[in-house]
This record gives C-alpha cells, structure tokens and sequence, in this order.
C-alpha cells in the first residue's frame, strides 16, 4: 500500500489534536494523526481538568492566557456542536509562608502586566470566595475568576472531529514503533499496520516523547513522572474556586458535574512509566486536604487513577524542530498544565512547522535553549 | 419492545444513561467500553460501573459484530467501595 502523508502527527492527546486541526486548517497537506489506544487515553484524560491563567513565568502566562481565550469560545472557532463543560469559578492559590506571599505577589505583577485579571485576597476575603475554608496560618491568596474548568475528553473530541472535518486522518490503536530518517532528514514513520512515508513528525506523545525522540537519535530533556488523583461522589455545587496549596502541594476543585477532582504533588516520585495507584495516596490526600477544607471530609471517593506529567527541566514545554534530523518536531515537555495551554499550543507548533509567524513569540519555548542556559524555572507547580 | 421504549431504559443508574445514549456515543464512533465511559461518564458513579458495563458490552458486541467475549471491560478504579475522605484520613474523623 503507497501510505504517505504531508506530516504525522504522533499522540492522540489533546495536543496532538489540536495540532492536527492547525496543521489541517493552515495548509499544511495531508496529516495523518497516529495514536496508539484511543483518543484522550493518556494524560489528557487522565488530567484535573484545571485552566488558570495565575503562572510564575512570562511565557506560561501568555499561553495560559491566549488559550483561556480560545476556550471561551472553543465550540464556535472550531465550529463544532460539542459543549466543553467550561466553567469559570476562579482559582485560589493559597500562600502560607512570607517568602510564598512575596513570590505571589511578583506573579501578580507579572500577570497583571499581560492583561490576566488576577488580584491579591485577604484570608477574609479568601473565605467569602470558599466558605469552607479553613483560613488558619494563612497570609492571603491570589485570585482570578477567569480561571476554572474544562471536561479535556470534550475539548479533545472537539479538536478531533474539527481535524477531520480539515482532512485530518486520525488512526487510533496505531502505535508507533519506528521513525526512519535518512541522511538526517525524517523519511517515515511505522506501526504495526505498515510504514507512512513522511517527510515531517510532530511529536505529542506526553511522557513518552523522550521514547519517539530516541527512534531518531534525538534526546529530549523529557521525563515521565506519575502523578495521582481522585474523584468523589456528586454533590450539591458548594465550591465555585479550585483550591490550590503548593505549601500542601494539592489542588482540589468541584467540576460542573458536581464530584470534587483533587489530587497532589510529590516531590520524591521518580521517574516511571508507572500508572499505578496507591493507598499511601488516598490517606495522604485525605489527610492535606482535610486540614484546608474540613467539611470535605464527609465527601464519598468513587475512584481514583494516576497519569503521567511529562515533565521538562524548567517546567515549560518545548514546541518545534529539536535535534538535527530535519523534518522532527516536537510538542511535549508540558510539566503537568499542558491541558489548559494546548489551544494555543496546537496553533504555534503548526505555525513553526510550517514557517508562519507565531502567535507568540517563542523563542523561549525552543529546544535549544537548555544547552543555551536560558532557564527560568516556573516556580508555580504542583 | 417498541424502539423507542428500548432507548428509554436506563443503562447506567449512577449516572442516569439512557440505551439512547449509548447507542449515540457508539454512533459517534467510541468503540471500546473505556470510550464509552469516557464520552457520557457511564460507569463512572459510586458503583464503578458493576451493571452498566456489562450491558455495554453487549451493545457494543451487537454494534460492532464481534463476539462479546472480545470486548474488554474498563480499567477497575480503586477503592472498590465508596469511602469517605474523612475516614481515609484516619481515626477520629470517621463520621
Ligand atoms: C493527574 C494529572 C493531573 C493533571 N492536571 C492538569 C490540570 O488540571 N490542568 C492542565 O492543564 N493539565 C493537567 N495535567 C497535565 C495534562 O494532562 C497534560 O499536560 C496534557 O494532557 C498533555 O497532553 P498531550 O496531548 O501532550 O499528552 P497525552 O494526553 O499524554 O497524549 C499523548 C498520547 O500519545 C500517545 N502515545 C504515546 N506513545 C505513542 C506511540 N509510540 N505511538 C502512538 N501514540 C503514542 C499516548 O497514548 C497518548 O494518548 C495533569 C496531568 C496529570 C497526570
């Protein structure tokens, strides 16, 4: 069979959903989007679900805001009927410690110098937002109403059926098991079912980039690292704000559909590709949570799972060409906030592969800029 | 059973999912029970999905033509029973 394509794009994530769709829409021929179990099965529905604008770093914040933008109207730019659940109650970030309290205020300058509608709140305040809040040893708090909440099983089925609707090819049960390239220029990519011949691959294959990237002889500074969640029972909407601690390394917010979603950071896991869940979890969770939220301590969990960050040295992904095979591109490395940034990370990493302009100016986001130094680590993750 | 009726009966009680909507999601083109869940949160109530899945199968196996033998249930979520936040944090807060 002669099976060729323009570009393919590898991981049905929502990254590489939304690259598909861009790469379509902008003329860049004939894509082909690989995935190996079925849409949304790896981080992206796996994920909490948050979008927030509140980061510590220039270009976290200009992706967080360009693509909080985008999905406030996601349905109609992409002009499809799928309803992504957004809901705008705000995020709360908690600072506990005066050095915390100065970090969060740094932030907010920087935040509100990009326009992102963020304010400092009083533990007062902080409680009239989330009354159950249990407001003991704390400073005060940011807060942005913008943030909030989308279902990514939604916005990723609506990226993939507009990526059809532009021609897109979407495989699913199709893993990659081999990139070829010759004389350092990308020439195919192969699965069990036969090889497409290609001259370009986008790699979203979250925290298994560093896998793909390999295939090539190109290392990419991505690992993967297990994080876990939980969901309770729906209850009557009581909690409008996620709450985010990083002093107790968790967040925990309420969907539309009225279960609590939290989960927490730990900050000796390693690296693995380790999808387990664990008891030692649900106790630690329980017992973090509890002391910021009390009344939640009556809430039923019904399940709970983990998934994989893919993490990248300074916590900010990198989008475009890496290595020099030509024709290798990669949109990975998100640090567990890939979800909330990928509309607008979709439309650059197709932009740059096809020589556009960006939407934003990305230098920062290349791969070369760990060998260059230029690391400013986002200091806002849980 | 008239049709209609058929597409009335609730699949998944947790979540209240309708035959309808399942046959609309299997329409939609999710073909294994973990797109199912996923897409209309069938089995994803307090009771992890114990009848609905099963039912799903089937009509899936129906939909697709393959032997219901082949079609593979969900991931089983931990805890096996719903359990209160309180009481995994230990002791004194069991309510
Ligand atoms: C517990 C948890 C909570 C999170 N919470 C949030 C949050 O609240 N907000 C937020 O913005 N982000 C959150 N994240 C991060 C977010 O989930 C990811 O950054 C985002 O989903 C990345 O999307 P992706 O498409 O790059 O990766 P993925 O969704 O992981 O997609 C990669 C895909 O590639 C496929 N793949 C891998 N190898 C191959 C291969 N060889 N061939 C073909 N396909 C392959 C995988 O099957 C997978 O479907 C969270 C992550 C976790 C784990």
């Amino acid at each position: 069979m002669n099976d060729t394509a323009d570009v393919v794009v590898i991981g049905g994530g929502i990254v590489g959903c939304a690259t598909a769709y861009n790469l379509a829409r902008l003329g860049a021929g004939k894509v082909v989007l690989l995935e190996r179990d079925y849409l949304a099965s790896g981080a992206t529905g796996r994920c909490g679900a948050g979008m927030r604008m509140q980061w510590g770093t220039e270009t976290n914040c200009l992706l967080s805001r360009e693509s909080t933008r985008m999905l406030e109207q996601l349905p109609e730019l992409l002009d499809v009927d799928i309803d992504i659940e957004l809901k705008q109650g705000g995020y709360l970030l908690l600072a506990y410690t005066e050095k915390m309290a100065a970090q969060f205020k740094k932030n907010l300058q920087l935040q509100n110098s990009l326009g992102i509608p963020s304010r400092w709140v009083t533990p007062a305040e902080a409680k009239e937002i989330v009354p159950h809040l249990n407001t003991a040893g704390l400073l005060g708090a940011t807060f942005c109403a913008k943030d909030g909440h989308c279902n990514p099983f939604k916005a990723t089925a609506a990226y993939a059926k507009a990526a059809e609707r532009h021609g897109v090819e979407i495989r699913t049960n199709s893993e990659v098991t081999g990139i070829e390239a010759e004389c350092c220029r990308i020439t195919g990519v192969k699965t069990r079912w036969g090889t497409i011949s290609t001259p370009r691959v986008v790699v979203a294959a979250g925290g298994y980039s560093k896998q793909l990237g390999r295939m090539v002889g190109v290392e990419l500074p991505i690992y993967p690292e297990r994080h876990e969640i939980l969901v309770t029972e729906p209850v009557e909407p009581m909690q409008d704000s996620m709450v985010m601690s990083f002093h107790h390394n968790l967040y925990c917010q309420q969907s539309p559909h009225g279960s609590f979603i939290m989960g927490i950071g730990h900050p000796d896991e390693p690296e693995s590709f380790n999808t387990e869940s664990s008891w030692q979890f649900l106790g630690e969770m329980a017992r973090r949570l509890i002391e910021i939220l009390p009344p939640l301590a009556g809430l039923n969990v019904v399940r709970q799972w983990a998934g994989l960050y893919d993490m990248s040295p300074d916590r900010q992904p990198i989008l475009g060409p890496a290595g020099d095979v030509e024709g290798f591109h990669v949109a990975a490395g998100f640090s567990g906030h890939g979800f909330m940034i990928a509309p607008i990370t979709g439309q650059i990493v197709a932009e740059k592969l096809l020589g556009l302009k960006t939407a934003l100016p990305v230098e920062l986001l290349d791969a070369g800029r760990f060998a260059r130094g230029d690391l400013f680590v986002e200091p806002s993750v849980v | 059973m008239s049709e209609q009726l058929e597409d009335d009966i609730i699949i998944c009680r947790c979540e209240d999912i309708k035959l309808s909507e399942i046959r609309q999601s299997i329409a939609d083109g999710n073909l294994s029970t973990e797109e199912i869940k996923r897409s209309c949160r069938c089995g994803m109530g307090p009771c992890q999905g114990r009848t609905c899945m099963p039912l799903v199968a089937q009509e899936l196996a129906k939909a697709t033509g393959k032997p219901l033998a082949e079609i593979s249930l969900p991931t089983f979520r931990q805890p096996v029973a719903a359990i209160s936040l309180g009481a995994l944090a230990g002791g004194e807060r069991h309510e």
